[in-house]
């Protein structure tokens, strides 16, 4: 099985969100991140999918979402020709004797502190997924209260741009 | 272009499914539609048939759809109303029907508050339809039931459902037609890709052990008349599928009937034995393939079909086309026509030798109960020959629904409607009102078992009142037969909860029963009856006519490949297994 990322349009209508999740559990799926958001145009709304499936399945489950009425088009964007990026927020302990080591590896990742409190301080950073995960696990021997992460968000590098309404299937 | 007209809610669903063409809705009206039904008592256009169970109107718009190829309705209300049509909705969406079901809401301000007769019908649906509306504005009523239709009938056709709530049935709004589609998103494809197309015909041209595959996608396109012009051209041996019998006439000699775990011999083997099939609108469902890893292992796959997932879904597509089936094979008949004038066409007289070997070794055919007891296969083969190609023959789901697909000689499309896909038992009955609704001049024979009859039996009650009147053929052989079947072969004769005691008490009694509906019923016990039996009935058309057809308990259906099986292990009688020759072609 192989990590693909689905950035998939959609008509910005009440219950698209639900139409999409069930058909990828319906078909034995497990989504590993998903993001949703409005987009330059208001009427459509772009979902990003990441999902571990061989390739087989992968074309199948694209096929089936081609089908929802709602869904516009479907790219799947390699990861090379493509920006991603994922955001986290991470509560770190952090009290006088800690504070600049985790400070410093901060800087390193070029994250920023968004809040301090005496003993702890809040950490906003964006990047790849391996970026992450390698903060986190320097942030870890500090003591991690509290963490949350976004969905992956992409887009195709250079100047071409994925719109609605064109032609279908773009994917498989 | 006229002003539009102030209407309400409900005056402008019932005026938009007058535009659209709805001849005819089945359903059942309770709180929350009960706005719809005061304009639909009043509609000259819409005939509204009064069902006894929700369940009744969703097959009788399957019944309606698939005999017609319109599109067929159904309309509930909220809640047990709305969950009522779950059942035939599923149906219709494993069998391709296209139907319109219409729902009550409860009001907007109610929604998600757990209110009386409140169910999440969309929520439900969701994966069972092909799209679902909730109506939130009553100006969006006319473009919504427009869209409804557009979506059911076209591309792969399927269910749709549109849910009211109550207050937008009741609010003021205007009626404007036509409306302006908004579907963005929805764009079947219909013309296949020549090139695709041209490496089929060349395929075609070279292959030495084709076979046409043919599914009910043929009859959906109504390309029966292409796919005739296609097999008579080429030769090629063509088998119809559950779901695809009558698209080529029985008795053509190129046909070689049903694939599948009760299909024929020769059409399971010419499957097996294929170096290339050409597959019509057909989707490789398991009981047609059996094991699918040893489904027709030396053949080379061309898979014509209008929904793209559906090819190389369950078995790899050589050469994929995405289209009508229609389209299609004219294409393929133009471009095969080219093959054949640069003077490439193989022979196909060494497969036709072995194949026609087969059927004549392992011919249909059944053998007289030992205890003396009436044939089912019997009673359905005399049914089909009095009742002719002309009839439309409706079936529930199990040993008689197999029988009569086997010993009925489908010669036209559209005679044959059963439950395929989700083998919904009790799809006969009403199936088969919707189907004499929509053709009132063609005789339409339910067949169906006595577990079957006992589930939806109430629409007699409907029949006999709307001046309705089917002929109902009960298989009663007193058991949930093809369960029975099972428990005989694979659990050593324990028949545990099979038994329905329609025999030896007579419980209910199928004559007292039907003429308690106002149909007149009739019995029939012994061969010598049958042909008389069966002339009284065709005989009756002013109501209703159901007959007990009391046959034995222990026919089974042959042949038979065991569930999860290979093909190549097909048994074509109890114990017996067909012997190849592996010395042709």
């Amino acid at each position: 099985m192989s990590r693909h990322t689905l950035s998939v349009l959609v008509e910005n209508k009440p219950g698209v969100l639900a139409r999409v999740a069930g058909l990828f559990s319906r078909r034995g799926f497990n989504i590993d991140s998903l993001a949703v958001g409005p987009t330059e145009n208001a009427a459509v709304s772009r979902m990003t999918i990441v999902v571990n499936a061989d390739d087989l399945p992968l074309e199948q489950v694209t096929k089936q979402l081609n089908k929802l009425i709602n869904v516009l088009k479907i790219v799947e964007l390699e990861s090379a020709q493509s920006v991603q990026r994922e955001l986290v927020l991470i509560k770190v302990r952090a009290d006088l004797t800690t504070r600049s080591h985790v400070l410093e590896t901060v800087q390193l990742f070029r994250a920023k502190v968004v809040d301090v409190a005496p003993d702890a301080v809040t950490i906003e950073a964006t990047g790849t997924t391996d970026k992450l995960a390698a903060l986190i696990r320097v942030l870890e021997p500090f003591g991690i209260a509290e963490l949350v992460q976004s969905g992956l968000v992409a887009l195709g590098r250079g100047s071409r741009a994925i719109t609605a309404p064109t032609a279908l299937r773009s994917a498989v | 272009m006229p002003d539009p007209e102030a209407v309400t809610g409900a005056q402008s669903l019932v005026r938009s499914l007058e535009e659209v063409g709805a001849e005819v809705v089945f359903g059942i009206p309770g709180g929350a539609i009960l706005p719809a039904y005061d304009p639909l008592f009043d509609s000259p256009r819409v005939r509204h048939i009064l069902v006894r169970h929700e369940q009744g109107a969703g097959h009788a718009a399957e019944g309606y759809a698939q005999a017609t190829g319109k599109v067929g309705v159904c309309m509930a209300t909220s809640g047990p109303g709305a969950t009522n049509l779950v059942t035939p909705i599923a149906d219709a969406y494993m069998d391709s029907v296209p139907i319109v079901a219409i729902t009550g809401q409860v009001p907007s301000g109610a929604i998600g508050t757990d209110a009386f007769q409140e169910a999440d019908i969309c929520g439900i649906t969701l994966p069972i339809t092909k799209h679902n509306f909730l109506v939130q504005s009553a100006e969006d009523i006319p473009r919504v039931i427009a869209e409804a239709f557009h979506i059911a009938s076209t591309g792969r056709p399927g269910p749709v459902l549109v849910d009211l709530p109550k207050d937008i049935l009741q609010a003021r709004t205007t009626f404007d037609w036509p409306p302006v589609l908004d579907l963005p998103g929805y764009r079947p494809t219909t013309r296949p890709h020549g090139k695709q197309v041209r490496e089929a015909a060349k395929l075609m041209a070279a292959a030495r052990r084709p076979v046409l595959y043919v599914g009910g996608g043929v009859l959906k396109a109504r390309a029966s008349d292409e796919l005739r012009t296609l097999a008579e051209m080429s030769g090629v041996p063509v088998v119809t599928t559950l779901m695809a019998r009558g698209a080529f006439p029985d008795s053509h000699p190129q046909h070689l009937g049903m694939p599948g775990m009760h299909g024929s011999v020769a059409a399971v083997t010419a499957l097996q034995k294929a170096d290339l099939l050409v597959v019509l609108g057909a989707r490789f469902d398991d009981r047609v393939t059996g094991k699918l890893s040893t489904f027709a292992q030396g053949a080379t796959v061309i898979h014509a079909d209008i929904d793209p997932a559906e090819i190389s879904k369950n078995r790899l597509a050589d050469v994929p086309i995405v289209g009508n089936c229609r389209e299609v094979i004219a294409e393929l008949i133009v471009a095969l026509k080219a093959e054949h004038a640069a003077g490439r066409q193989s022979d196909l007289t060494g497969w036709w030798r072995q194949l026609d070997r087969t059927r004549e070794t392992y011919p249909l055919g059944y053998d007289d109960p030992p205890d003396g007891a009436l044939a089912p296969q019997y009673v359905i083969s005399r049914i089909g020959a009095i009742a002719g190609p002309e009839a439309v023959y409706v079936a529930g789901v199990g040993q008689h629904q197999m029988w009569a697909s086997q010993f009925i000689s489908y010669e036209r499309p559209y005679t044959w409607l059963n439950s395929g896909g989700l083998g919904t038992m009790g799809y006969a009955v009403p199936a088969a009102m919707g189907a004499k609704v929509g053709r009132p001049e063609a005789t339409v024979w339910a067949i169906d078992g006595d577990g079957c009859f006992q589930m939806t039996n109430q629409e007699l009650a409907t029949c006999a009142l709307e001046n309705i009147p089917i002929k109902v053929a009960v298989i009663n052989n007193g058991n949930l037969g093809m369960v029975r079947q099972w428990q005989a072969l694979f659990y050593e004769g324990r028949y545990s909860n099979t038994g329905l005691n329609t025999h030896a008490r007579r419980i209910p009694d199928f004559v007292k029963l039907a003429e308690a509906f106002g149909c007149i019923g009739l019995r029939c016990e012994t061969e010598g009856d049958v042909d008389a039996t069966i002339e009284k009935a065709m005989a009756i058309d002013d109501r209703p006519v159901v007959v007990d057809f009391v046959v034995g308990q222990d026919a089974m259906v042959w042949p038979m490949v065991p569930a999860g099986t290979s093909n190549d292990e097909i048994l074509a009688a109890r114990d017996v297994r067909p012997v190849w020759d592996e010395d042709d072609v």
